[in-house]
């Protein structure tokens, strides 16, 4: 019984050692109760029920979902999938499950079609996004001004179960680039998929050669926590045991007395819950019966946080100023608000002044053209002009004329009436008579 | 949305409970303590009593001992072990509250500590290096009514006002072995009555879904405001030790509950209430505190009567992008609008050219076809007075010649060759 552990052993609390400032201890005259705190708080996260999200990845067929069948003791929903899939895309399912007066809110994350492509170079990336996903809306919850984090339904991935394919020789690529890609992002936890295809003695060869290969490719897997006295040693244990060899299997069969979950073969029968034929056990027990609550927390503490960390400085949120004092929340808000509007005011002021420049170029323009036109009016007006005066010429031209031959014929008609006067022939006569 | 799946068989999360009592064991616990009264009424004496231990001693004295002239606020950190769990104690004092001959604003040094501690919290919370956060935020605020046995002062009605929606308020009758169980039942009543009339929000025990329970927590609604008494002294009582306070006509029993209330508040505050008045503090309280100080910040300056609306549930962070967004739209739409008027403008003084131009090119033809008109008149002219001529000198010519043919008739008759 943990509780009787706990009591016999004398933890000393993390933060107590920090906070050595005027702390005295004090001894107790008596019973006072506090001692019930954490039944306090366990009470409280049992009536809210707990959450748990598995990731698992793997090549299609490594028996994911059999797996999580098996360690769940259910059938979760899913087809198999087929090879052709032409991008690796996550599905995810919720199950209310309750064991005992314990709810847990599970998630069950698949990654469907994980290596079926010809050209594997992307595969990690909708995973890392699928993930970064669930850290930015918790970081938006966070972030609200009314928000309520106590009810939130926490979806960040708390575990990611890779399933490496049991050849026996050693990593393929997919998996070292895979895996490097998320060990800082979530809770690794490498095992071997359908290790009833190894024999015992290749299976220790094969996990010291994928040991050593995430060593040597610096991957950083998940560790079972030792600092806790209660489970240190078990926990310890179980790290060497790393990665865990595991059938899975939904399948029941006789097995003496007793039906028990197995694998039947022609030349023997596989028992899951066997510990001489696979870790199933052991990744049952670390995974849920002892460490759930690590996990969860790990992914909390570290993973989200660093998320958290690189999306503020990303942002240009900082701690302390250049001269390292230390920013208030309300002063960074405010400083980011001001730049913010700085630049927002700029690209106002932009705009209008390319507006005024387009203004004045086509006002220009306009005047150029308005130029042109007036000119080529004046000239057409000076031709006019040009051409009234020819013509004023002629007519006075005909007028000389006309004024002339008034001249001549005056002139002649006096002559005549001379001529007539003098000559006083009777043709003249007949010619006035006939004039007339 | 979640399916509901049954186990056909034991699977193991049923030990999440244990894997988290044995984390938090390992964490550790914090506590803090408020308690807010005159001097006299026994704070020192039940902080004593209800922790057994001597947090206040002769080497670290209660605030009674410690004669203020203002309101002050003071901190004592205990550390305290017991069935392997630690509790940091923090125990808040405020000696000088109520002591001064004029109280007003003597609330102010105590809203003023509980919300550094927020502001403290808050600011450790969103720093970008975040490491384990201590939690000093207040938890519980023990408030001493004075054994009147009436009501309720103008100070205690002030000052639960001004900080029930800051803090989890306790109200304790102080010293209630000065008050018969009747006189005690009727100020009971008169308290509550008052606290409701004025509506102030005290603490509040949470509702469960088991039954047993809220049948313990209705029979504690019922005795609220707990009435108390402390010591520091143990008497032996029926050859039992007991803490209590020895008079000549006996002896108050602190842990007796027919004597006072004092296990009750033990048992609520610190066996079964200290979690959720934690959990209070934090979802509630400090959540207010957030919000405000977070609404303030985002609305500061600009936009003053978006402020006076709702409190926005967007981060700081989101609601600057979208007035990012907002203002961007503004700027399309003012372009719009620009490019709009800029071409109306442009349209116009174009069309006003086009107009002088034709009106010009108009003028000008007028005044060519008038030229023309008169070229041709003067032509015409011309060609009438041509005729005229023509026909003139062709007549005279005739003339000319018929004088001519006369002259020379005249001229031979002259000369008698004619007949």
């Amino acid at each position: 019984n943990i509780k009787q552990a706990v009591c016999s052993v004398t933890l000393v609390p993390d933060f107590f050692r920090s906070s050595g400032e005027g702390v005295r201890a004090v001894p107790l005259a008596g019973h006072v109760g506090f001692d019930s705190m954490p039944d306090q708080l366990v009470n409280k996260s049992v009536n809210r029920g707990f959450c748990f999200n598995i990731l698992c990845v793997g090549e299609t067929g490594l028996g994911k979902s059999t797996l999580m069948d098996t360690l769940f003791n259910t059938k979760f929903e899913g087809e198999p999938t087929q090879h052709n899939q032409p991008g690796v895309t996550l599905k995810s399912n919720t199950y209310e499950l309750q064991e005992s007066n314990v709810r847990l809110k599970l998630t069950v994350v698949n990654t469907v079609g994980f290596g079926d492509q010809i050209n594997k170079e992307d595969s990690y990336k909708s995973i890392v996004e699928f993930i970064d996903t669930q850290f930015e809306a918790y970081l938006q919850e966070e972030l609200k001004i009314k928000r309520t984090l106590h009810s939130y339904h926490d979806t960040r991935i708390h575990a990611c179960l890779y399933f490496i394919a049991p050849t026996g020789h050693s990593l393929k690529s997919l998996d070292l680039v895979t895996m490097k890609k998320l060990d800082s992002k979530v809770n690794i936890v490498p095992i071997v998929a359908k290790s009833d295809a190894i024999s015992k003695s290749e299976l220790a060869k094969f996990k010291i050669k994928i040991t050593s290969e995430l060593v040597s490719n610096g991957v950083q897997i998940y560790q079972f926590p030792t600092d806790d006295e209660s489970v240190a040693e078990i926990n310890s244990t179980m790290n060497s045991h790393l990665p865990f060899a595991v059938v899975g299997s939904t399948e029941e069969v006789k097995i003496g007395n007793k039906m028990v979950k197995a694998r039947q073969y022609p030349w023997g029968t596989v028992q899951v819950e066997n510990e001489n034929h696979c870790d199933f056990v052991k990744l049952r027990e670390m995974l849920i019966r002892v460490n759930m609550e690590d996990l969860r927390e790990q992914t909390h503490t570290r993973h989200y946080e660093l998320y958290r960390r690189c999306k503020l400085e990303e942002m240009g949120f900082k701690d302390t100023d250049p001269d390292s004092k230390p920013f208030s929340l309300q002063e960074t808000y405010e400083a980011k608000r001001n730049e913010f509007m700085g630049e927002l005011q700029k690209k106002e002021e932009e705009m209008r002044q390319m507006f005024v420049q387009r203004v004045k170029e086509k006002e220009a323009e306009l005047k150029e053209a308005e130029k042109e036109l007036h000119e080529k009016f004046d000239r057409l007006k000076k031709l006019h002009q040009d051409e009234k005066k020819k013509l004023e010429e002629k007519k006075k031209s005909l007028d000389d004329e006309v004024n002339m031959f008034k001249q001549k014929k005056t002139a002649a008609e006096l002559l005549l009436n001379q001529a007539q006067q003098a000559g006083g022939s009777t043709t003249l006569k007949r010619d006035k008579e006939r004039k007339k | 949305m979640a399916q509901q799946k049954n186990l056909d068989g034991y699977v193991g999360f049923a030990s999440l409970p244990n894997q988290v009592y044995r984390k938090s064991v390992k964490r550790g616990f914090e506590f803090t303590l408020m308690v807010v009264g005159e001097s006299g009424l026994g704070k020192s004496t039940l902080i004593n009593s209800l922790f057994l231990t001597d947090l206040y001693s002769a080497e670290y004295p209660g605030p009674s001992h410690r004669i203020k002239k203002t309101v002050q606020v003071e901190q004592s950190k205990v550390l305290i072990k017991e069935g392997g769990v630690q509790l940091l104690l923090t125990i808040v004092d405020t000696p000088g509250f109520g002591d001064a001959v004029d109280n007003s604003n003597c609330w102010q040094p105590i809203i003023d500590h509980i919300d550094s501690k927020f502001e403290d919290y808050l600011n450790s919370e969103s720093r970008v290096n975040r490491r384990q956060m201590p939690d000093s935020r207040i938890h519980c605020c023990l408030y001493f009514i004075a054994p009147s046995g009436h009501g309720l002062k103008p100070l205690d009605i002030e000052f639960m006002k001004r900080l029930h929606e800051k803090v989890n308020v306790i109200p304790l009758i102080a010293k209630a072995d000065t008050l018969t169980p009747e006189e005690c039942q009727q100020f009971k009543k008169q308290i509550m009555r008052e606290i409701q009339e004025h509506k102030i929000k005290i603490y509040e025990f949470p509702e469960t879904d088991d039954e047993e329970e809220n049948r313990l927590v209705k029979k504690i609604k019922d005795k609220l405001p707990l009435a108390v008494v402390g010591s520091n002294t143990i008497i032996e009582v029926n050859s039992k030790r007991v803490r209590g306070r020895q008079y000549p006509w006996g002896v108050a029993e602190v842990e007796n509950s027919d004597h006072c209330d004092f296990t009750i508040l033990r048992d609520m505050l610190i066996r079964t209430h200290m979690q959720d008045l934690k959990d209070v503090t934090n979802n509630v309280h400090y959540e207010n505190y957030r919000s405000r100080k977070l609404a303030a910040v985002t609305y500061n300056g600009v936009d003053n009567n978006k402020a006076k609306g709702q409190l926005s549930t967007k981060s700081p962070l989101a609601q600057m992008e979208e007035e990012r967004r907002e203002h961007v739209a503004k700027m399309k739409k003012m372009e719009m609008e620009m490019e709009q008027v800029f071409e109306m403008k442009v349209k116009e003084k174009v069309q006003k050219l086009k107009d002088s131009e034709a009106e010009l090119q108009r003028r000008h033809e007028q005044m060519k076809k008038n030229l023309e008109a008169q070229h041709k008149e003067l032509e015409e002219k011309r060609r009438v007075f041509e005729e005229e001529r023509a026909n003139w000198e062709t007549q005279q010519r005739l003339e000319q010649q018929k004088l001519e043919a006369s002259r020379t008739l005249e001229k031979n008759k002259k000369k008698g060759k004619i007949f």
